[in-house]
């Protein structure tokens, strides 16, 4: 241990201390305050001060009354189990640095080995936003482009928060990139997924996707759900929003599930709107916003480009919430 | 919010009587609770989840447990009263299909 400073020693806590008692001016006080201050910053510990106290008082007044010399016994004595419990607080807080830090880069490396790259395909505008409510993030999204320029759009909410989640999460992304271009059919796709996801996560851990297959050339957009919040489909000639309807249980859970697939011919001017419950499931006090408020607030950010729209949404529900978010948020746009 | 729990234990016939709001932070308390009930051979659980008003995925999460566990111990699990918000996440993620839900008595406000 360092040298300490010169003003912890007996000698100067006695002179302070009997300084004190015969003119009980600030001066002492002040002098004391900096005295504990010191001491943190050596980490003495408490009992170490009160037997200095102890020692001090001793040896300006030997002739203490027996009963006050052993109550200050007693004290030390309760000083030196509040002394091991204030060290182990501090090894704690030590440690919770070391795991906040483990887990920021944790949480690094989950945006490394989870990015993807927003393509640009012909005659699509695509926005996409997905902003974590704690440090990981238990939403997914992910984009993929064949050589004919067809996208592949997978969107996903692993349930289980931080990092067993995202975890999973990776093991999904490598399972998707791993599957061959010729089969990028949506029901196909979530078939073999939810076949990795039952063999391969704990049981009650489950992860819900939408998975579409978007043609460039014919601007058909074809799609499948394993049991994902509803998106929406903005029809241009309409003017009118509708609930994208599938069906599929969430990966994970059988092992033998089938995934129907469903499509939907894209017009000019039309949006596909896909999010996650950190969407819909937005709270305004104890109250949820209901379907047509939440479409309300995209209707009016539809008209800018994708990726400006889909920021200026997230934004405006993270005011409403508070600017605290409960649960992951992602939201995507496919403009034609 | 927190989540009130209330176990009628009837032998064969186990009732879970459910209020207040299932999430992150009280799924692993029903978790606790719903577990070692159907880990029981030949009983029924029936969970009351009439006065729930809010449940996000982790509280599936529990059910598909609870669900996975009455394969293995030949128990059954049903719920009832759901309120529509909770209804609706089942019929969601497609877990109605697996899950007993009871369709009579429905609550909700």
């Amino acid at each position: 241990m360092e040298p300490f400073h010169h003003n912890f020693n007996l000698d100067n806590y006695r002179k302070l201390l009997k300084s004190y008692i015969t003119t009980e001016d600030e001066t002492s006080l002040y002098q004391a305050e900096l005295f504990s201050k010191l001491s943190m910053q050596h980490n003495i510990l408490p009992e170490e001060i009160i037997n200095i106290h102890i020692q001090a008082l001793r040896e300006l007044y030997p002739d203490l009354p027996k009963e006050i010399d052993s109550s200050l016994n007693f004290l030390l004595e309760t000083m030196i189990s509040y002394g091991l419990a204030y060290q182990e607080f501090q090894t704690l807080r030590e440690k919770q640095g070391e795991l906040e830090s483990e887990i920021s880069i944790a949480a690094n490396m989950q945006q490394t080995l989870l990015s993807t790259h927003k393509p640009k395909i012909m005659g699509l505008d695509i926005g996409a936003v997905s902003v974590p409510a704690n440090i990981m993030n238990g939403d997914y999204y992910h984009f993929v482009t064949d050589e004919n320029g067809n996208l592949g759009i997978a969107i996903a909410d692993v349930i289980g928060k931080g990092i067993p989640a995202a975890l999973a999460m990776s093991m999904i992304k490598y399972s998707l990139d791993s599957f061959p271009e010729t089969q990028r059919n949506p029901s196909v796709i979530l078939e073999n997924l939810n076949r990795v996801v039952e063999r391969n996560v704990d049981t009650g851990m489950f992860i819900t996707m939408f998975y579409g297959l978007f043609h460039a050339k014919s601007n058909l957009l074809q799609f499948a759900s394993a049991g994902h919040e509803p998106g929406f489909y903005y029809c241009a000639k309409e003017d009118k929003f509708f609930e994208i309807k599938t069906k599929g249980i969430v990966l994970g859970v059988t092992n033998d599930t089938t995934y129907e697939q469903f499509e939907i011919q894209m017009e000019p001017g039309d949006v596909v709107i896909l999010l996650t419950d950190g969407v819909t499931e937005c709270r305004v006090g104890d109250r949820f916003i209901d379907t047509d408020e939440m479409l309300e607030v995209i209707r009016e950010y539809l008209h800018l480009p994708a990726q400006e729209a889909v920021e200026r949404v997230f934004r405006h529900f993270e005011k409403l919430q508070g600017f605290h978010l409960r649960d992951d948020f992602t939201l995507i746009f496919l403009k034609k | 919010m927190d989540l009130n729990i209330e176990v009628n234990d009837q032998g064969l016939s186990q009732s879970i009587k459910l209020a207040g709001e299932i999430d992150a932070y009280t799924a692993p308390k029903l978790k606790e609770a719903l577990l070692p009930l159907v880990k029981k051979e030949n009983v029924t659980v029936v969970v009351d989840l009439e006065h729930v008003n809010y449940m996000d995925s982790t509280g599936l999460g529990v059910f598909i447990s609870a669900l996975k566990a009455t394969k293995e111990y030949d128990s059954e699990l049903r719920l009832v009263s759901l309120q529509d918000r909770v209804r609706r996440l089942f019929e969601i993620t497609g877990l109605e299909n697996i899950i007993n839900i009871d369709s009579t008595v429905r609550g909700g406000k």
